[in-house]
């Protein structure tokens, strides 16, 4: 139990997979204007990397390893994330027609969202077994969404601070996730 | 749009790293020693030229809806070749760049020019435009890492990705006046969002100055 703990704390905090693993840097650019559109990314990013998860290590441990068909994992990890984000995208516009406008064309990306196949390849690379493999596919996400809901606060302030004009708009942004990556790291002492 | 044209658009213009802000994981993430920077800039260009010949060969036989299902299938698997050739001949540098050898498949250039370029031109267009675009995402790739090497080692050097032969290094910072900050995920957002104003700079003066001639 305590080693699962540390595993969630580790991936939430310490190896953020934002700021210290740079992953998912588009939405976190894109969708970070306010801070109800990150919440709901931060949701549809959640459901999507723990169900890309449960299937794609499923998939590799009951159909490519039994078959020794290993280095077919990338096609099919890809395969499963983007049918299951097309799935995603179905919910959110049947369920919620307003959250589905404020996401727009970053919904469908998140196909090539970088986080959601790290997931499901770090899952196999490090040879986590079943508990730690939905550990890590909660924490990941929870410290996607807890950054980006952070950085977009910043961000809301951001918009109406006067900022050099060749700053202005990502530069100034990449600034205050650097701020941020320092402020992270000094988390790394808690584990 | 000449070819010409076409092949120097990817530099600056749209480059794709500092004006498009795309491909930026795996520009902030591997952008620590040069040896890493041009490893992967010579996989992003050989999967992005590869990607776009045969996405454009195959245009006309791919069915509209299915498109990007199939462009990401041809990827991957260019990719997967990709890694498995690194990882037979140049070893220490699938160690370093790890995981994000995988990643290429989710790097919104290569996915990027399918959609955008390759499935409306022909296949020799599509192949300068994946080298030059490919150019511009390594140029990019290259100015972030050896500044951030030299001012978190003081040290620039290049060896050999096949023999781990050192082929040049220099020391251009004393030992003691290192920033190790810049090694750091800090670091690579600072270098990058420096960059990136410069880039901005430079694109929106030269636009004002033709508007004032016209």
């Amino acid at each position: 139990m305590a080693e699962l703990f540390t595993l969630f704390l580790t991936a939430v905090l310490i190896n953020n997979i934002i700021l210290s693993r740079f992953l998912g840097m588009c939405p976190f650019m894109g969708v970070s204007r306010n801070t109800s559109s990150a919440i709901g990314m931060g949701g549809a990013v959640t459901f999507v990397v723990v169900g890309a998860s449960l299937f794609t290590y499923g998939l590799y441990h009951f159909i490519l390893v039994p078959y020794s068909l290993q280095y077919m994992d990338l096609i099919t990890f890809i395969l499963v994330i983007a049918a299951f984000v097309q799935f995603t995208e179905m919910v959110i516009k049947k369920f919620s027609p307003v959250l589905y406008k404020a996401l727009g064309i970053y919904l469908p990306l998140i196909t090539t969202n970088c986080a959601v196949l790290f997931v499901a390849l770090e899952n196999i690379r490090q040879g986590f077994d079943f508990y730690e493999m939905i550990v890590y596919s909660f924490a990941v996400p929870i410290g996607f969404t807890l950054v980006l809901y952070l950085f977009s606060a910043i961000r809301e302030r951001l918009d109406i601070s006067d900022v050099p004009a060749p700053f202005k708009g990502n530069a100034i942004a990449m600034i205050v996730a650097a701020m941020m990556a320092l402020a992270f790291s000094g988390l790394a002492g808690l584990v | 749009m000449n070819r010409l044209d076409n092949f120097k658009a990817g530099f600056i213009k749209e480059n794709p790293v500092f004006a498009l802000y795309l491909g930026l994981c795996s520009v902030l993430a591997i952008s620590t020693t040069l040896n890493n920077a041009v490893g992967m800039g010579a996989a992003v260009i050989a999967v992005l030229v590869l990607s776009n010949v045969i996405i454009s060969a195959m245009r006309k036989i791919t069915p509209d809806e299915i498109r990007i299902p199939v462009y990401i299938v041809v990827i991957a698997t260019l990719v997967k070749i990709a890694e498995l050739l690194i990882q037979a001949y140049a070893t220490e540098l699938y160690v370093a760049l790890g995981v994000f050898i995988p990643l290429i498949v989710v790097n919104c250039i290569i996915l990027g020019r399918a959609e955008a370029f390759a499935s409306k031109n022909t296949i020799l267009d599509s192949a300068i435009d994946g080298i030059g675009m490919g150019l511009g995402y390594t140029v990019g790739l290259i100015l972030i890492s050896v500044i951030r090497q030299v001012l978190s080692s003081g040290v620039l050097n290049f060896s050999n990705p096949f023999t781990q032969q050192m082929i040049f290094e220099v020391r251009l910072i004393p030992q003691n006046f290192v920033i190790a900050m810049f090694s750091q995920p800090t670091g690579a957002f600072l270098t990058f969002a420096v960059i990136a104003a410069g880039v901005e700079y430079l694109r929106t003066r030269p636009a004002k100055k033709t508007k004032e001639v016209k």
